[in-house]
């Protein structure tokens, strides 16, 4: 019973791991840069949706989209300053460019909101409900759930429409998309504000059961990392199953292994796929 | 124009090798000290980070192992703790093999994150670790047993070692940047699959390179400890320094010889007077400009002041262009 319960836990984690990955890989995917950044933007999501949530005293319901949109705004304004003019570039600037990134929004925060950890009630979503013996809280199946859901959607709107169509083309062949009459400067603009949204949303429902502190983007950005690196690099179905598992991974080596030892088992994976399949496991060579 | 500016760095040097002794103030020898510790460090990052053009944001690993090395052969053994120094230059060729050889597969992005994840998992079992002093860390010697301690109340000695342990770094990295070596690295660093196709040994002088850099890397965070007399997760292998050591470099120039010196002259006092002034809030505010650091030169000028000074002079008198 007990590896139902930290399967049934590890799994709702896992889908929120897959949300903001999948921003990282969508990221990717369109124009080969990595988001060095990628958890301190899940970072400053959580932060948004605290202070909406004590200043502005609104719910989930308001603070997740608020949450998700100013990170858009955040990931089209890093990539017009910022990663349109270093992508051209020197494989050197283009690594420093969001790695500096990383560290001023980690520093910044530090400085605005101090090095303490804050968290959201844990009655603001309440209830924990019984499944067969297996005992699910609220506020994890609203995160699970929704985070499932929001990676299915971006999964569809990728391979499904028009402008998912538009965004593969400008992956695929930039200069000959640009010749069929794409902006391919729009659609990765459009990629980072959809890529920084999915931090958003991830955030917005990470704050609901997780404390919030300046340092914590550290973690989710190697999560991400292995996220990523495990499904292959530009794959959201990959990202999503791997998310899942990496959930699952960490739940089970945090029972195990004690809670301070759960991400050695997550990193020492990542720098082992690294060794022996860059690609991923559904990546293509 | 280049010889020229040769001899200013050189002038710079001197003046620098001299400068501690003029000023009384410990405050100022003790930064200058500083000073030359992290361009240690930073240059030996340059030699893979700048002319290799392989960006490692967990250099953290070799430096930790200095310092752990130096503090554990005090602590264990009873040695003084400079005598951990080969130890732990040792181990960091050890560290090189078993991670460069795997690792240098990986190009670009690939090699940095690896090395990001690398730098996180080290500075976990550290802490994780309770014979290395766990999250508490290890202390030196409290009062000098022998001259070997290598404890000093004035920071001039301490500048005195450091310095030559630059010269020495300087001066190999001089003649490797005229050698074949150096050649080769510039060729890695600027397309590694062009120079492949050249017939440029890869994976061996990326290697290479890793032993020189890993190795003073450690000798620094030996010295480093030796001073301090004090090493803990975070001043050993944490996140930050590796970053003083790619924000110097990448400031200065990464890939050119002197860069990783200016970017410590410039950096360093800047850190430690805002400490000073700051208290402990003021390595939040130096590292939220080290960000934007970072950035400016990755947007504007990604080979530093080295790339963007010359480029200054020459639109103030074109006749010099």
């Amino acid at each position: 019973m007990i590896l139902l319960q930290l399967a049934a836990d590890g799994l709702l984690l896992g889908a929120v791991y897959a949300l903001f990955s999948s921003g990282l890989t969508l990221i990717w995917g369109m124009m080969n840069v990595i988001n060095f950044a990628h958890g301190d933007f899940v970072m400053l999501a959580m932060y948004v949706a605290f202070f909406a949530f004590t200043l502005l005293k609104i719910g989930p319901i308001f603070f997740v989209p608020l949450a998700a949109m100013a990170l858009f705004g955040l990931g089209v304004l890093v990539y017009v300053a910022l990663v349109r003019h270093v992508m051209r570039g020197p494989m050197l600037a283009q690594i420093l460019s969001t790695f500096g990134l990383a560290l001023f929004l980690r520093y910044a925060a530090l400085w605005a909101f101090s090095a303490n950890f804050v968290s959201l009630p844990d009655n603001l979503v309440g209830g924990v409900y019984q499944l067969g013996g297996i005992r699910l809280s609220a506020s994890h199946l609203l995160a699970g759930g929704t985070a499932l859901v929001l990676t299915l959607g971006m999964h569809l709107v990728l391979t499904r429409t028009d402008l998912g169509s538009r965004m593969l083309a400008v992956s695929e062949d930039r200069v000959a998309a640009s010749l069929v009459g794409i902006r391919a400067e729009r659609m990765q603009a459009l990629a980072w504000g959809l890529g920084a949204a999915a931090t958003g949303v991830a955030g917005g429902l990470i704050v609901l059961f997780f404390y919030v502190s300046p340092e914590v983007g550290n973690a989710f950005t190697l999560l991400a990392f292995v996220t990523v690196c495990l499904g292959g690099f530009g794959s959201v179905p990959g990202a999503l199953i791997a998310g899942l598992l990496i959930g699952v991974i960490e739940s089970f080596s945090a029972y195990w292994l004690g809670p301070a030892t759960k991400d050695v088992v997550v990193f020492a994976l990542f720098v082992v796929l690294l060794w022996v399949r860059p690609q991923g496991l559904l990546g293509r060579a | 124009m280049r010889a020229s500016l040769r001899r200013v760095l050189i002038a710079i040097a001197i003046l620098l090798a001299i400068a501690p002794v003029l000023t009384q103030d410990a405050f100022y020898q003790r930064i200058a000290a500083l000073v030359v510790l992290a361009a240690i460090s930073a240059s030996a990052w340059n030699v893979i980070g700048g002319y290799a053009g392989q960006v490692s944001f967990g250099h953290s690993v070799y430096f930790g192992i200095g310092g752990y090395a130096a503090l554990l052969a005090f602590t264990k053994l009873g040695l003084p703790p400079i005598a951990g120094a080969p130890l732990g230059i040792l181990a960091s060729f050890v560290l090189s093999a078993i991670v460069g050889l795997p690792s240098f597969r990986l190009r670009g992005h690939y090699f940095s994150m690896a090395t990001i994840a690398i730098a996180a998992l080290a500075g976990l079992l550290v802490t994780n670790w309770g014979y290395a002093g766990g999250a508490i860390g290890l202390m030196g010697p409290a009062t000098p047993r022998s001259p070997a301690d290598l404890l000093f109340r004035s920071p001039l000695p301490y500048y005195a070692i450091f310095l030559v342990v630059l010269a020495i770094l300087l001066v190999l990295t001089w003649w490797m940047e005229r050698s074949r070596m150096g050649f080769y690295l510039r060729a890695i660093g600027s397309g590694e699959r062009a120079a492949a196709s050249l017939g440029v040994p890869i994976r061996r002088y990326k290697l290479y390179a890793l032993f020189i850099s890993g190795a003073f890397t450690a000798l620094a965070g030996s010295l480093y400890a030796v001073m301090i007399g004090f090493i803990d997760p975070d001043s050993g292998f944490g996140i930050l320094v590796s970053v003083n050591m790619v924000v110097m470099a990448a400031l200065g120039g990464a890939g050119t010889l002197f860069g990783p010196l200016v970017g410590a002259i410039i950096l360093v006092p800047l850190e430690e007077t805002t400490n000073a002034l700051l208290g402990g809030g003021g390595t939040g505010a130096a590292y939220v400009a080290y960000g934007v650091i970072i950035m400016l030169i990755a947007r504007f000028s990604p080979g530093g002041l080295a790339q963007f000074l010359p480029r200054i002079a020459a639109r103030k008198s074109p006749r010099a262009a």
